[in-house]
């Protein structure tokens, strides 16, 4: 019997699953899921999520240095471009704001909901249940928003 | 085992985090957290009702097995390795947030007044987190991305529109910290 590539997990991507729990970790261990974090972020009371962020963001410039000059190949050898974002003035502000309103509400962003959920179970579930009703929605209405 | 235990410092987390971008890259895969809402939209059905979420979701296996990663080293993050929650917080904002009604503010990751049991059995305390989901879920997608995607992946590999979409970001949490939450609380 052969398996066929079509079955529904690709072992192949296991390391993805690992790479998850090591995010996870590194979330929780710095404090960047902890609603006063952010809170504080937003308040301008606090350098730390400033340091997080403003950190990962120094670095991954220079990774992006090493993808662009193709010093750093993905695992294939293949040559690794980001997605470019699509542009845009009105989605990109707009649903930047939404998105900015629900994250300054509950201080959860989309990678740490997930990571909320074995902290706060059922609160996390209920705003997992929202953003994918979010998403539903935006789904919906894609082809009529402005972009 | 020391440093296992005790909180790590924002000089940690931000070089970590763009080692997990690296790898996700190294991995072959465009890092961000997001479009997961829209994959657990097409897995619930979703392709029935709008075309937009007619998609093969197997495609992004990967991304769905980061997700239960994450879940994962959520609940290994709370068991084993952080056995005291409490934050250093600028007395400042223990000081408004008292004047907001809060209590044992900092003992925890999570504020009891939004993430505490009998909040989730009152009207108000559940729709204080259904309506934050919906507009994360909403205003992602809507804006192409989120923390990881934008403001990390988005800012560092230089894209004009993350630039527009943190700004975005920070509109909003500022909307919601600086006046919304003094009305709901």
């Amino acid at each position: 019997m052969v398996y066929n590539s079509n079955y529904i997990l690709d072992m192949k991507n296991i390391k993805f699953l690992f790479l998850g729990i090591f995010f996870a970790i590194v979330l929780s261990k710095t404090q960047a899921i902890s609603w006063y974090r952010f809170y504080e972020m937003f308040k301008f009371q606090s350098f730390h999520m400033y340091g997080i962020i403003g950190g990962a963001v120094l670095i991954s410039m220079i990774f992006m240095q090493l993808f662009k000059k193709g010093i750093i190949k993905d695992n294939n050898g293949n040559k690794i471009v980001p997605k470019q974002k699509k542009k845009g003035f009105i989605h990109t502000v707009l649903g930047g704001t939404l998105f900015g309103l629900g994250w300054g509400i509950s201080g959860a962003c989309a990678a740490p909901i997930f990571v909320i959920l074995g902290f706060k179970l059922m609160p996390a579930l209920i705003l997992l249940v929202g953003a994918i009703l979010g998403a539903f929605f935006y789904g919906l209405l894609s082809k009529k928003l402005p972009n | 085992m020391d440093f296992i235990l005790q909180p790590w410092n924002w000089y940690v987390g931000g070089p970590l985090i763009s080692i997990s971008l690296l790898l996700y890259f190294y991995f072959g895969k465009n890092f961000g957290a997001s479009t997961n809402f829209e994959t657990l939209c097409t897995m619930a059905g979703a392709g029935k009702v709008s075309d937009y979420f007619k998609k093969d979701w197997k495609d992004r296996d990967f991304a769905l097995l980061f997700v239960i990663g994450l879940i994962i080293g959520g609940f290994i993050s709370s068991i084993y390795l952080i056995p005291n929650q409490s934050i250093d917080l600028n007395p400042k904002t223990v000081q408004e947030l008292t004047e907001l009604g809060f209590s044992n503010i900092g003992s925890q990751y999570f504020p009891e007044e939004i993430f505490g049991e009998e909040v989730l059995f009152s009207l108000k305390g559940f729709l204080i987190l259904l309506i934050s989901g919906i507009l994360v879920g909403f205003g992602t997608r809507y804006a192409g991305g989120c923390t990881s995607g934008h403001a990390i992946t988005g800012l560092s590999s230089l894209q004009f529109p993350s630039l527009l979409a943190v700004f975005g970001f920070f509109i909003g949490g500022i909307i919601a910290t600086w006046f919304i939450i003094p009305i709901i609380f």
